[in-house]
Formats: C-alpha cells, sequence, structure tokens
C-alpha cells in the first residue's frame, strides 16, 4: 500500500457517449476516480465495461465516434474537460503516456523503435537526440531487452511481440511522465511471455515511482500490479478496495461472482481397464504440415469413452492442428487416427456420414461459430435432419428436447437468430448443435476463452452434465489452465507440435513436471499478490530472459 | 534487399505473361470471325477469286500460329502490318497520334494528381463534416456522367456560348505550345473533371483507413502535432495506396480518353480505334486494343511494383 | 441596384447570422460562403449570375423537398422492417430512389405515356417545340419526348439484362470459386485478371468490330466484360464467409457445395452483393451508352439515349440544349443509382468510417 499523498488524478462523474445507429449513446454513466502520485490503480472489468474509454479520457482523449458529456477530469490540479487541445496535447507524451493493447501495430512500420521513442523528448525539448538516445538505450537494459545498444535501430516488424510491448513500455517512460496508462498491454502475450513483460512493467513503475492506470480483465495478472482495483460494469463501478481487501473479502455479489469461477472442480476419472478397452479416438504418430512448415511432429494420444482429455500449449503449439488433423481438414502427412479401433480416412470428403456424425466440434467463437442469418431452430435441426432424416413434428419435438438440454425455453428460442443472443447462449446453441447429430466425441476448441468468467462456468458445468447423461469423450483444446483443473480428466502438454509430456491430471499438476510443463504452469498468474515476486525470486533474474527463448 | 527484388521480378513477370495472354486474346478474337479476314472485309458479293486473292495477300493460308508469331514479332518492332481499307502502313498510321493521345492524357494528369490527391486529403481530415458530404455529392455526380455529357456541356458553356476555348480540338503543326494547351483544354478539362472525382474518393477511402489504424492513435495519444501526424506518422505509409490510386487512375483516363476524343474531334488514337472498328479494318484495330491494353497493364504494373518497393516492411527485412 | 440583388444578400446574411445565433456551425460556414462567392460572381457576371445561382438553389430545394416527401411516403407504405431502415437513407439516397421510380415508370408504360411512336416522322428535322412536341423534333423530325420516353425503356433494359447475364454469371463463380477453392479458384482468379487486364471499352470495341453490332452481341459483350468484377468481388465477400467457423462446421457435417452456397454463404452475403449489382448496372449503363454514342451499341430506329446524342450533336454549335436531355437522362439515373448504392454500402460496411 502506498500511503495516501498528493492527489495526481481526480475524475468525477465522468460521463461518456459513443456515436451509434445515428445517435449518441452514453457508454460511461458517471465513474469516479481518485489517484494519488505513485499508486496504481488496476481498472477491471469485461469486455464492453469501458475501462479503456475511461482510461484514454484521463488522458483527455476520446476516440472518433465518442465525446466526454459530463463530469470532470483534474489531473495535477488541471481541468482537462475545458484545457484547450493544444495544451492537452503538450501533456500527452510527457507527462501522461500511454502504453497500447497491441505494441506490433501501435508502432509506426515506416521508422525505427528508437525513434520514435525520441520523439516526445526530442518536441518537448527535454532532451537533445543524442542524450535521448543514451537513455532509450538505458531503459532498454533497466526492462532487460536482448541488445539494449542495438534494438532500438530496428524497425518494429522485426523485433518479437513481447520486446516489443517492453520497448512501448520504455517508449512511454522517454519523459518521465507522472502518469501512464497501461491498456491490456500483456492481453496478447503468451503467458510465459507475459510474465517478462509483467515483471518488466513493474520494476520501471516502482522505480521511477510513476502512477499507473493498469486496465486489463484478468485478475490475477490486477493482482500483481495495483496497489487499488476499481471493478467495473457496463460502464459504471461495482465496487473500489485496496487489492489484498479486495481479493480477500469481496462486498458486491458481481465482484464475488468474478473470484468464484475457478472453484469449480471435477474429480478425475481414471481410463477403463481390461482388454476390451478400446479408445474412441486415438492419435498415433501424426506428422501435418502447412505448405513446407511442418507443424506436428509425431504426435500420438488416446481418448477413451466418456472422459475429457485437455490438450493445453501457447499460440503455435499445434494444439487446433492436431484437431484440424482430427476433424480430416488437415490431413497428416504421416500417422493415422483410429476411431473406436478403425482407422479414418484423412480428408473428411472421404468419411462416411457416419463417421462424420460421430466427431462433433464445438468452437472458440460462437460469433463466427454459428450462422447469424439462420434460425437457432434450423440450426440445431439441421444435423437431426441431415443424418437422421427428421423432419416435420419429430424434427420440432428434437429440437425443443436438445433446446431443453442447454436450458434454453424452446418457446422463446425456437425462432431467433443467433445475433440476438449473448454469447453465453449462443454457445449452449453451438453445444446442442454438436449434439444434435448425436454423437461420441466432441472438439472443444477454446469454448470458454471468449466467454465472461461467469458464463464460463456455466457452459463448463452444463458440458459435464452432458458428459455423464451421454458418456461423451471430450477432447478440450485450451491455454487456460485453470480450465484444465476444473474439467481435465487426462492432459497433453504441447510445444512446437510436439507432445511434451501426458498423463492424467492429478499427476501432471504434481512435481516433477518436464520443464516445459513447469514454466506454463508457474507462469499462469495466480491471485496471491505476492505470486509474481515469489516466482520471479525463485526463478532468479536470469531466468527470466531465458523463458523467451524456451 | 533480395526479397523486395524477388518480388518485383515476380511482379514483372507475372506482367509479361498478362501482356502475352492479351495479345493471344486480341489475335485470335479475329480468328473468331464467321469466315474469315477475306470474306468479312470483301463481304458476300465477292468472287471466291478476289477473296482467295487477298486470302494470299494477308497470308491466311498460313496456320494461324506462325501469323500470330509474325504479328508479335512485328508488333515488337513497331510493324503491325497494312490497313485493310486505305493500305497504308498502320505503324504510320498510328504513331503520330499516339503521341496526340499521350499528350492528352498527359495533359489531363497534370492537372488532375495534384489537385485530386490535395483534395481527397483534406475531404478525409474533414470527414463527417458538411463540406465532405458536399464533395461527396459532387464527386458521386461527376463519376456518374458520362465523358461525352461532361464535354458537351463544357463545348456549349465554353466554347458556343462564351467563346473562351475552341469546340473543336484539331491540331495543325505551326501552333505554339500555348495554342496548343488552349486547344485542347475542353478535352484536357473533360477527362480532368471525370478523373479527379475518382482520384478524390479513392484518396479520401485511403486516408481514412491510415488514419484509423492505431499507431496514429498512439501518436497523437504521444503528443505529436496534427501536421506532424499526417507528415511523419501517416504519409510515409500513405505512399503505396496513393501510388495505387495514381495509376488505377492513369488507366481509367485511358478508357475515357475514347470518347473524349471523339467529342472534340481530336486527332487521337482512341479516334482511329473507332473509325477502324466501324470500317472493320482488324489490323488497325488490333494494334490500337494492343496499345491500350498493354498501356493499361504497365500501369498496374507500375502500381504493384511502387507500393511493393514504398513497403517499409519490405524495405527493411527481418 | 435591383430589389433582387438587395433581396438577395439580405436573405444570405440574414440565415447567416440565424445560423451563427443557433450555433450551428457547418450551416453557417456554408451560408456564408455562399455569401462571399456570391460577391464575387455578382461583381464579375451582375444580376444574371446571381439569378443562376438562385435559380440553381431552388432546384436543389425542390429536389429535397420531393426527396423528403418520397422518402415519408416511402416508410408510410413500407413494412415495418423495411422503414425503419429507410428511415436511415440520407436526402440523397431518397432522390436516388425516386428517380429510379419515376424511370421505372417510364420505362414501362413507355407506350402509354408518349405521345408518338419511337420511329414516327411527325415534322421536319429539328423543329422548334411546340404544343405538340415538348422538346421538338430530331434530325429526322421525330418527335424528342416520345423517344426520350422509349430511350428509359431500350437503354435502361439493355442494361439491365446485360447486367443481369453478368452478374449471374459472375457471381456463380465467385461463389464457386470461394466455396471450392483449389485450381477452380486459382484457375478463375487468373483468368478474371487477364478480362480485367484490358480496358473495357476497348475489349468491347473489339470484340464489336468482330462480331457485329446486334443486341445479342452488345448483351453478352458487355456480360463477359464485367463478369469479372462481379466475380473478384463476390469472391472477397464469399471468402470472408467461407473462413467462418459455422462454414466449417457445415463441411463437417458433410454438406454438399450447393447446399453451403445456397443456405450458408449467400444469406450473408446478399447485402454487399445488391450494393454492387447497382455498381456494376451504372458500370454496364454507361458503357453502352458510350457504345451507341460511337454508333457502335443499339441501332437506329430504336430510339436510345446513346445515340440520340450522337444524332442530335449538331445542334450544341447552334447553342441548343436539346442533345443534351438525353446525356442528363442518362447521368441522372447512374447518380441516383449511385446514391442509392453509397447509402447501402455505408449501412452494409456497419458504419465503419465513423
Amino acid at each position: 500500500m502506498v500511503p495516501k499523498k498528493d492527489v495526481l488524478l481526480q475524475i468525477k462523474d465522468l460521463r461518456i457517449e459513443g456515436y451509434s445507429e445515428e445517435k449518441w449513446v452514453e457508454i460511461v454513466h458517471g465513474v469516479d476516480l481518485t489517484l494519488h502520485k505513485g499508486e496504481v490503480l488496476g481498472l477491471i472489468g469485461e469486455s464492453g465495461a469501458g475501462k479503456s474509454t475511461i482510461g484514454l479520457a484521463s488522458m483527455g482523449f476520446a476516440r472518433d465516434g465518442c465525446r466526454i458529456s459530463g463530469g470532470s477530469i483534474e489531473f495535477d490540479g488541471m481541468e482537462l474537460t475545458t484545457t484547450p487541445e493544444s495544451d492537452l496535447r503538450a501533456l500527452r507524451g510527457s507527462r501522461i503516456a500511454y502504453v497500447a493493447q497491441s505494441a506490433a501495430a501501435s508502432f509506426n512500420p515506416a521508422h525505427k523503435i528508437i525513434d520514435q521513442h525520441t520523439e516526445a523528448p526530442i518536441q518537448y525539448r527535454i532532451s537533445k537526440r543524442v542524450e535521448a538516445q543514451e537513455d532509450a538505450m538505458q531503459l532498454y537494459e533497466r526492462l532487460r531487452l536482448p541488445n539494449p545498444s542495438e534494438i532500438g535501430f530496428r524497425y518494429p516488424h522485426q523485433v518479437s511481440g513481447g520486446q516489443l510491448q517492453r520497448a512501448m513500455t520504455a517508449m512511454a517512460m522517454a519523459c518521465r511522465p507522472d502518469l501512464i496508462i497501461f491498456d491490456e498491454p500483456t492481453t496478447a502475450l503468451d503467458v510465459t511471455t507475459q510474465i517478462e513483460v509483467l515483471a518488466a512493467i513493474r520494476d520501471i513503475v516502482d522505480q521511477f515511482n510513476t502512477a499507473a492506470i493498469y486496465i486489463t480483465h484478468d485478475l490475477a495478472v490486477v493482482a500483481q500490479m495495483a496497489d487499488t482495483i476499481k471493478v467495473l460494469l457496463k460502464g459504471e463501478e461495482v465496487e473500489e478496495a485496496p487489492t489484498a481487501q479486495m481479493l480477500g473479502s469481496p462486498k458486491e455479489d458481481y465482484t464475488k461472482s468474478l473470484w468464484a469461477v475457478r472453484s469449480f472442480k471435477r474429480p478425475q476419472k481414471n481410463r477403463p481397464t481390461g482388454a476390451d478397452a478400446v479408445p474412441i479416438v486415438s492419435v498415433q504418430g501424426i506428422d501435418a504440415a502447412y505448405g513446407k512448415t511442418k507443424v506436428l511432429d509425431d504426435v500420438s494420444f488416446d481418448i477413451y469413452p466418456g472422459m475429457t482429455v485437455a490438450v493445453v500449449g501457447e499460440s503455435g503449439s499445434g494444439k487446433s492442428t492436431t484437431a484440424r488433423c482430427i476433424t480430416g481438414l488437415l490431413p497428416p502427412t504421416k500417422g493415422k487416427i483410429l476411431f473406436n479401433g478403425q482407422e479414418l480416412p484423412a480428408k473428411y470428403t472421404d468419411r462416411t456420414k457416419d463417421q462424420l456424425r460421430q466427431a462433433q466440434m464445438i468452437y472458440q467463437m460462437a460469433d463466427t461459430a454459428l450462422n447469424p442469418k439462420i434460425r437457432i431452430s434450423e440450426i440445431i435441426g439441421r444435423p437431426a435432419q441431415f443424418y437422421s432424416g427428421l423432419h416435420g413434428a419429430a424434427l420440432k419435438n428434437r429440437v425443443d428436447e436438445l433446446l431443453d438440454l442447454i436450458e434454453l425455453d424452446p418457446a422463446k428460442f425456437y425462432n431467433r437468430y443467433p445475433p440476438e443472443l449473448s454469447g453465453g447462449q449462443k454457445q449452449r446453441v453451438g453445444i446442442a448443435r454438436a449434439l444434435a447429430a448425436d454423437p461420441a466425441f466432441i472438439i472443444c476448441d477454446e469454448v470458454t476463452s471468449a466467454l465472461d468468467q461467469l458464463v464460463a462456468e456455466g457452459i463448463l458445468k452444463l458440458l459435464d452434465r452432458l458428459q455423464q447423461e451421454f458418456n461423451l469423450a471430450y477432447m478440450f483444446i485450451t491455454h487456460d489452465l485453470a480450465t484444465v483443473r476444473s474439467i481435465a480428466d487426462e492432459v497433453v502438454v504441447m510445444q512446437r507440435g510436439k507432445v511434451v509430456e501426458q498423463g492424467p491430471k492429478d499427476e501432471m499438476f504434481t512435481p516433477p513436471h518436464h520443464p516445459y510443463t513447469d514454466l506454463l504452469l508457474s507462469s499462469v498468474p495466480e491471485m496471491d499478490p505476492n505470486w509474481l515476486s515469489t516466482l520471479l525470486e525463485e526463478r532468479g533474474t536470469d531466468a527470466i530472459g531465458e523463458a523467451a527463448d524456451v | 534487399m533480395g526479397d523486395i527484388l524477388r518480388l518485383v521480378f515476380k511482379r514483372l513477370g507475372l506482367g509479361v505473361i498478362t501482356l502475352l495472354v492479351v495479345s493471344i486474346l486480341i489475335f485470335f478474337a479475329v480468328e473468331l470471325l464467321p469466315g474469315d479476314i477475306a470474306e468479312a472485309v470483301l463481304g458476300q458479293g465477292a468472287t471466291p477469286e478476289t477473296v482467295a486473292a487477298l486470302r494470299t495477300k494477308l497470308g491466311l493460308d498460313q496456320p494461324a500460329i506462325f501469323r500470330y508469331v509474325q504479328w508479335l514479332g512485328g508488333a515488337l518492332t513497331g510493324d503491325f502490318g497494312v490497313s485493310l481499307v486505305s493500305g497504308e502502313r498502320v505503324s504510320s498510321a498510328i504513331s503520330g497520334r499516339f503521341i496526340n493521345t499521350l499528350f492528352l492524357a498527359t495533359y489531363a494528369a497534370v492537372i488532375a494528381v495534384p489537385i485530386s490527391i490535395i483534395l481527397g486529403v483534406i475531404v478525409a481530415l474533414l470527414r463527417n463534416t458538411l463540406f465532405d458530404r458536399v464533395a461527396n455529392v459532387v464527386t458521386l455526380t461527376s463519376i456518374s456522367s458520362p465523358e461525352f455529357f461532361l464535354g458537351y456541356i463544357l463545348i456549349l458553356y465554353l466554347a458556343v456560348k462564351t467563346n473562351y476555348f475552341p469546340a473543336i480540338a484539331s491540331l495543325s503543326a505551326d501552333m505554339t505550345f500555348g495554342e496548343l494547351l488552349h486547344r485542347t483544354f475542353l478535352p484536357a478539362l473533360t477527362l480532368v473533371l471525370v478523373v479527379t472525382a475518382h482520384m478524390m474518393r479513392m484518396t479520401r477511402a485511403a486516408i481514412i483507413n491510415l488514419l484509423a489504424s492505431p499507431y496514429i492513435e498512439m501518436a497523437r495519444l504521444k503528443g505529436v502535432p496534427p501536421w506532424k501526424v499526417i507528415v511523419k506518422h501517416a504519409l510515409p505509409n500513405a505512399w503505396a495506396p496513393i501510388i495505387n490510386v495514381v495509376a488505377l487512375n492513369l488507366a481509367y483516363l485511358i478508357t475515357g480518353v475514347v470518347l473524349v476524343e471523339v467529342v472534340f474531334v481530336y486527332p487521337g488514337i482512341g479516334q482511329l480505334l473507332v473509325d477502324a472498328v466501324a470500317k472493320r479494318d482488324f489490323p488497325i484495330v488490333q494494334a490500337c486494343c494492343l496499345i491500350f491494353a498493354a498501356t493499361f497493364i504497365l500501369l498496374n504494373l507500375a502500381a504493384d511494383v511502387g507500393a511493393i518497393l514504398t513497403n517499409p516492411r519490405l524495405r527493411h527485412p527481418k | 441596384m435591383s430589389t433582387f440583388v438587395i433581396g438577395y444578400y439580405a436573405l444570405l446574411i440574414g440565415a447567416s447570422c440565424l445560423a451563427a445565433y443557433f450555433k450551428r456551425r457547418e450551416m453557417f460556414l456554408l451560408i456564408f460562403s455562399l455569401t462571399l462567392v456570391s460577391f464575387v460572381t455578382g461583381i464579375v457576371g451582375g444580376a444574371p449570375a446571381l439569378r443562376l445561382i438562385t435559380t440553381c438553389a431552388g432546384l436543389l430545394a425542390l429536389a429535397a423537398g420531393t426527396s423528403y416527401a418520397f422518402r415519408e411516403f416511402l416508410i408510410l407504405i413500407t413494412p415495418e422492417g423495411v422503414a425503419k431502415e429507410l428511415r436511415t437513407a440520407p436526402l440523397t439516397a431518397a432522390f436516388g430512389m425516386f428517380v429510379i421510380f419515376t424511370y421505372a415508370i417510364a420505362g414501362i408504360f413507355a407506350p402509354i405515356i408518349a405521345p408518338f411512336g419511337e420511329a414516327q416522322v411527325i415534322s421536319s428535322a429539328f423543329a422548334p417545340p411546340d404544343e405538340t412536341m415538348l422538346l421538338g423534333a430530331d434530325q429526322l423530325g421525330r418527335d424528342m419526348f416520345s423517344r426520350i420516353i422509349f430511350g428509359a425503356r431500350n437503354s435502361v433494359g439493355l442494361a439491365l439484362l446485360a447486367t443481369g447475364l453478368a452478374f449471374f454469371m459472375g457471381a456463380l463463380a465467385g461463389l464457386l470459386a470461394a466455396t471450392k477453392g483449389g485450381w477452380f479458384d486459382q484457375f478463375m482468379g487468373r483468368f478474371a485478371d487477364v478480362i480485367m487486364s484490358v480496358p473495357s471499352l476497348v475489349f468491347a470495341l473489339l470484340m464489336l468490330s468482330i462480331f457485329g453490332t446486334n443486341l445479342t452481341v452488345i448483351v453478352i459483350v458487355v456480360a463477359v466484360i464485367y463478369s469479372p468484377r462481379v466475380f473478384r468481388l463476390t469472391r472477397a465477400v464469399a471468402g470472408n464467409v467461407v473462413v467462418m467457423d459455422f462454414i466449417e462446421a457445415a463441411k463437417l457435417r458433410g454438406e454438399g457445395t450447393w447446399y453451403l452456397i445456397r443456405r450458408e454463404i449467400l444469406p450473408n452475403s446478399t447485402a454487399p452483393l445488391i450494393a454492387e449489382f447497382g455498381l456494376e448496372f451504372c458500370f454496364v449503363f454507361l458503357l453502352i451508352a458510350g457504345l451507341s454514342f460511337l454508333g457502335l451499341g443499339i441501332q437506329p430506329p430504336t430510339a436510345d439515349w446513346g445515340s440520340m446524342v450522337r444524332e442530335n450533336a449538331t445542334l450544341i454549335s447552334f447553342g441548343e440544349l436539346t442533345p443534351l436531355i438525353p446525356a442528363a437522362a442518362i447521368a441522372l439515373l447512374t447518380v441516383a443509382v449511385n446514391f442509392v448504392v453509397d447509402w447501402m454500402l455505408f449501412r452494409s460496411s456497419g458504419l465503419k468510417e465513423v
């Protein structure tokens, strides 16, 4: 906790409107915010909560199509809502800086990184070019970028994502601002890369005693970074409290629900034993390639009926590609896939209708997984009609039955279109479509990662219930270890197209691990505010640099 | 720089292939004639002997492939054969007129390109204001009007009713350059009106697209002044779209030029093409088509190569 | 100074002051810049120039009024869903719809509206307008007005036919290419590139010189020239749909190509395709008009706007406006379609530009 001292930023009753459908609609409804010098405030909320908009507003900035319609924003005694644009501009970059979500898109591709870094200090006549460049290199070194004296002279596209994000933090520091707005700076990064960026940001904010607003949707991340946490929902404040207090004893129901999510846990089931136990899906030594790039290398694992196998790994690990091989969208170059002991044709076009029916898929983005122009009744009804030839009243009964199964009221949803549904409802429809085929095996591709936490838990519970009811086998593709903990029976860890470790869940979550599993497990942020510090101590500073190369 | 050269050469190679395919198309389209050229030219009243004689004269007794290679070889050296109607060499009929057409297109381009890019940028910066909406309506109207409509309106108001400019853009050898510019002003202005509207709209779209990118927002959040945002952050990334806009519209000028030349009786290659089509003078039609198509393809090629050369990601490979 | 000039400036300055007072910034800028422009044109051109400006402003106001009334009319007579969309239409789009509506009426009921037949010679060549002939006679003594009405049927009808054919070929190929992918996609893409690498008017001239200028040839040639554009757009639009997971789901279900196109892709591509139909119609219409103007399109005695301009062009050197009327008819329809398309594109882009 930072002791209460001078107030740096004071926002009162902030109202912001957005322009849509030919009229102005209020999207932030009177938010108050107080930030002291050197304090880090975490803004947390789901998408659409208005956190980025508030972050930008604290720089006196509104995106095109948005406007600040009411309230006051006082920065160090200056009222930003009435300050002329030219004075606001003088503030930006020098006293308030911004770190964007995607560094790759926010660096100008036409200029070298260091030239973009020194732009503000030179413009504000804080230093000459050479001094500014030297300062930049020192900052790069502090942020533990490799080759600090040379990296700045590269162009943005020549540097990796995690490094760019650190370079952007360095750029925000260039004029030693009083306040930095971090807008989801690690959301686009993998967990193992995220650690270094988090550590770098925290160090530098500490060292220069800079105040910061840290915007994120990830509770565990914000717990590491912030002194105080403010929870937002649909443009309104839910509650605000010091981090430890907020984590320990949240007051509001909504906040409690956010915290409670990670509580769902199902006991692990074990593989059936005996000679007649045949895996429903058996992946045997498959290789796959996109063009000439090899993306899968000798991948093997089995999935038994009624069990859930979680395939985990970071982006590029080949977990989705494996799913594409199983469904037949990408024929493997080597190896084979057995279904109930029988080999499946490599291409889905060569498979029989029954083979196609048996294996179904649920997608990550329910928005793109459901055709927005087709009624729910047809989306769910089509597989039933296509595979079992149902029609007329029988088809309607089947659809009603499926809607009941996914806990949506048939009378209400039968004739709706997907865009009229909420994210969770859409995902349920996606599940119903898979069920309609009466399958034995379902691939769930990051089914909960696009959903808000509470909704995600509902989906997991539903999937669990359906599994017990219909003895379904699931292949659960995810990068979220919390999901793995709650629902998996067995875990397959993938890295760069290879299976690095696999086994029953409980075994996987207890040491000793394969080094990569260890890195992956330890990199997942935990709610404990001391987690990052402890982890960094354990690994030692040197380990952080290596983490990027693993 | 290896990457960028490879890309450029690949694009150049593709251009050459397209040109070749188009030349095949132009040559063999004539082969699709019911009967053959000789019959088509002489009509139904011709005796078999005269038809046979013309066939021999045109070399029609040789296989088509052979004639194509001969024609293409000739075209590469500027020899397009002999006109069926006048007996004149096609190359001598075309060369002077081709220069006239080039002059007219250049005249229009020199006026239109700077004006439309500047206006396009201004409109993009003032987007969603009343000015932008008025500009939108005006440019749409200009695009929608046939070239001959604009041409005749200009003739009516600037030539017939007021006598500021001549209605017919005839050329003579002893004109001064100033006179030349004056005589050809109306056809050039017609082209300018059409092309400017197109170019303005495309520039506006390209700039708006660019201004929406996160790095522009980042520059603004760094406190960079607006003019510098445009000059330093937007412009270096805007070359590719702007080059594209210019080249596409120069290519568009080529189609427009045919109609405008007819309206103003301007002695250019477009006029020649239209006459030849009416008289079914195939060697001239083929030659003109090939020249138009080649210019069109070259301009598109230039646009793509320009876009490759100005792309910062390609200029500084990993 | 005449009362007209005084009244003119009084009105403008008064309006600017009102706009400024009510803080209508854009309105003020518009009116005041018009005032400044009027000062200059007034000094150069005198009262007649100001009268011209007044006439233009009056015409604009009339057009705006008509468009507004027509939009309200449409909102009243259409069902709720369509009416909701129509409310968002700007006046320009409403104006476009009104013009298209008028042309459609003129084209469909041409024989009833036109006082004379399209090839009927009723007076001497270039006879001036009188009570029976609203716009006078053309170079053969046929009624200009009747020919313009019939032209609506012939020129627009032909263009619609060619656009429809181009659309059918292009859209079908585009949908197939997007769904099937592979060599078919590659081949069609290259093929379209080649056709599009020849300027359309030049291509049309080449083909017409070979096959002659009858209507079937024109329709087919124009359709072939413009189908690659439709192909490219459809391919792009459908390409965006095809990568969606619901298409993958349908493919994995084992659905056939035809089902994918009909039920999954088409319903998600209609908005941009309709807008493209409008744009394509403009291109086709202008190309055919250009060909007719060159004497290579619709052949006499059929009434057609492009050829009417050509036939009566000599009148222009006498300062007559008449030959410009068919040309204006062409321009007006294209403008109208473009206005409507512009609005539809804006709607379907999901207001991205804001």
